[in-house]
């Protein structure tokens, strides 16, 4: 077993993760970390949903927010995906999609203000840069037979409305609504930096210890996701389209001095601004990698390896809960609501819940991270062995899991987990912003300081590490032949 | 039109040739059989003939290269889409022109399937969309026929029927047939394919069935 090249990719991994142990910042630092704990399920269970009006106003912008970043990210995406063959298209996508939503919000933020513009661009651009990746995968596992048979002479894009587009259409309408769902849960974490959406109505009532407010609002959140299905309906999404502009909010107005001088004087180089030449450029490029950028990466490489080994396990650990070798349907029903609570979450909020409760170290980044992405993958996998047939004399209990079930799926699991790791790593980086010292911390201390010259490259840092970090999975998908479907 | 003089065919698959050097005389009005054992280089030939003669000619190739998710209507009318501006075949798409509906709905009749107009040609039968291949073939109504196994999926009756349709319509074919009969009933010369040559080509009224197995 040991030779197998999928199980010592495995165990180097792990091997990885537990040297990492040893120099992450573990810890509950809170007094009471169980009784807060304790009182936040509290709150769940007896959800407020009518402490205040801001509660509503927050869902809609929540849900306007996606729908226009979304929609807007899908038409830029498509387009670049008609010309994602030339590699300067490819690496600009790569570029744009490396920085998380976030990130966007923050640079936005600097010179849009609060206008809605900021929240719809932060969605918009950087799932333009996937768009145009899935949406060109599609285009090209499209059947060429019938292009081929097309009368010599057809214009372009008659040959492409009628052979191309028919057969994709279906797989991108898929991926645009899973999307979609990702697109809510970015709109509600844009609260956190300012924005309307749910993320800014959770940080309030958390901070003033309003656990009930909270409760009602992830409840809320679940049931619009839950019921997506529902209300999202092919004949409703004309009316959701051109409706949802109206919903973003007035937020303020933009101040065009500020965009001016944001690219005129705050993004250059403090040594370049103060006429210092290069001379001085390179004292403040060394000091801002030795002491800024280096101890990032490292703890975003750190936390990020131990997630992904913490995300293995757990979503190990819970595909069984889903999958319909095992148990009966209560408690399949109960593991799949399980499943949809963490992975619906997004894991900016789990891991703001978890550091509110337990004070900062880099447990709670992993706890959720591994929480989140354990619900994905798990729900992905249990699918998949739900539709295994297994010879009617097989064995029961823990032999058929390590016997008949892992061993089918464990090239699945490590394709979905190769493929998160860079979405992990994204998300590491942007945890900072809660404290913990990834990239995301020096950015936004960069920010608060007023020093977006340093901001910019070090969120430069970031995007070249993700981009690193993404060649290096699909390096190893390709060597142990893993094919997934993406996943956001 | 004029025939055309196929010479010096070549084709390789993973380093080995499977075609010719292979030299072919197609003469205005000929309709020919390409028969020989599966394997023999038929569909590589018929290939290798259309891109010689793309413009002029109406392909129905073995995988019948359907669109699966447009309606019949749209996949025979595909075989015109040269002869429209793209604005006209975008609204097409949306919604035909009565004047297209009913010539592809004629089309359809002479080949009995019109109730199928508006379904999505994956939920149709191996059958049902070779005869939309068909279809699209006839209503570009190209000079030159080139065809890979074109009723292999159909019944006896209806293979005939269909054959008579494809003799009547094109002045000049090129069939490749597995069905020995079909071939003399309906084609004027026998092209045999044997491990990528020519190894008989003589009129069909000349030809019996037991000279035609020896080159299986």
């Amino acid at each position: 077993m040991f030779s197998s090249p999928t199980v010592r990719t495995s165990l180097i991994f792990l091997a990885i993760a537990v040297v990492g142990l040893f120099f992450a910042d573990i810890a509950i630092t809170t007094a009471n970390p169980w009784q807060d704990l304790g009182n936040f399920f509290l709150g769940i269970v007896t959800p407020n949903f009518f402490s205040s009006e801001g509660l509503m106003t927050a869902l809609l912008r929540t849900v306007a927010f996606a729908f226009v970043g979304v929609v807007s990210g899908g038409i830029c995406g498509f387009l670049l995906a008609l010309v994602y063959r030339f590699l300067p298209v490819r690496m600009f996508c790569a570029f744009i999609r490396a920085i998380h939503e976030l990130f966007w919000a923050l640079i936005f933020l600097q010179f849009f203000g609060f206008h809605p513009l900021t929240g719809v661009l932060a969605i918009a651009i950087p799932y333009a840069g996937i768009f145009a990746k899935v949406y060109s995968e599609i285009l090209e596992e499209a059947d060429p037979e019938p292009g081929r048979v097309l009368p010599p002479g057809t214009g372009n894009i008659t040959a492409f409305l009628y052979a191309r587009i028919p057969d994709c259409w279906v797989k991108m309408r898929t991926y645009t609504a899973y999307r979609l769902e990702c697109g809510l849960r970015s709109s509600a974490i844009l609260g956190f930096v300012g924005l309307p959406t749910l993320g800014f109505y959770l940080e309030a009532s958390f901070s003033q210890g309003l656990y009930s407010d909270a409760g009602a609002m992830l409840i809320l959140f679940y049931v619009l996701i839950a019921t997506m299905p529902l209300w999202v309906r092919p004949k409703l999404l004309p009316i959701y389209v051109l409706g949802a502009p109206f919903f973003l909010g007035e937020g303020l107005p933009i101040v065009w001095g500020n965009v001016q001088r944001f690219f005129t004087e705050d993004i250059v180089p403090a040594p370049l601004r103060n006429g210092d030449g290069l001379t001085g450029l390179m004292p403040w490029l060394s000091d801002l990698m030795i002491n800024e950028a280096m101890p990032g990466i490292w703890n975003t490489i750190v936390l990020t390896q131990i997630a992904l080994v913490a995300t293995g396990i757990l979503s190990l650990l819970a595909f069984p809960l889903i999958s319909n070798h095992f148990g009966g349907p209560i408690r399949r029903g109960a593991g799949h609501v399980l499943l949809v609570i963490t992975r619906s979450t997004p894991e900016y909020i789990l891991a703001y819940i978890l550091l509110q409760l337990w004070g900062p170290s880099m447990l709670p980044a992993i706890v959720a991270l591994a929480l989140h992405n354990g619900g994905i993958i798990g729900h992905l996998i249990g699918r998949q062995t739900s539709s295994i047939e297994l010879r009617s004399d097989t064995v029961q209990g823990f032999n058929r899991y390590s016997w008949e079930l892992v061993p089918r799926v464990y090239r699945s699991f490590l394709a979905f987990l190769f493929y998160r790791w860079e979405i992990i790593m994204r998300e590491t980086a942007i945890l900072g912003i809660l404290g913990i010292y990834t990239l995301g911390f020096y950015v936004d201390s960069a920010i608060q300081n007023i020093r977006f010259d340093r901001a910019m490259v070090l969120i430069l840092v970031t995007a070249l590490l993700n981009i690193g970090v993404d060649t290096l999975g699909r390096y190893i998908r390709r060597k142990l032949a893993l094919q997934t479907m993406p996943t956001c | 039109m004029k025939g055309f003089n196929l010479l010096g065919l070549t084709a390789s698959f993973g380093g080995k040739r499977v075609i010719g050097p292979l030299s072919l005389q197609v003469n205005p009005g000929d309709k020919i059989a390409l028969v020989g054992k599966s394997g023999a280089g038929k569909s590589t030939l018929i290939r290798l003939i259309h891109e010689r003669v793309n413009r002029e000619s109406s392909l129905i190739p073995q995988d019948l290269g359907l669109v699966n998710a447009l309606s019949v209507f749209h996949n025979v009318f595909m075989g015109q889409l040269d002869r429209h501006s793209t604005w006209y075949n975008t609204l097409t798409l949306a919604r035909p022109f009565s004047k297209d509906r009913e010539a592809v709905h004629s089309l359809l009749q002479s080949l009995g399937m019109t109730e199928k107009l508006w379904i999505p040609a994956a939920s149709l039968s191996g059958g049902q969309r070779q005869r939309v291949a068909i279809a699209r073939a006839l209503y570009r109504n190209a000079p030159v026929l080139l065809a890979d196994e074109p009723v292999s999926a159909l019944d006896g009756p209806m293979a005939n029927s269909v054959m008579t349709h494809l003799r009547d319509r094109f002045t000049t074919s090129v069939i490749a047939l597995h069905d020995v009969e079909l071939a003399l009933n309906y084609c004027t010369r026998i092209v045999g394919i044997h491990d990528g040559q020519v190894a008989l080509d003589r009129p069909s009224e000349h030809l019996s069935v037991s000279d035609i197995m020896s080159l299986y």
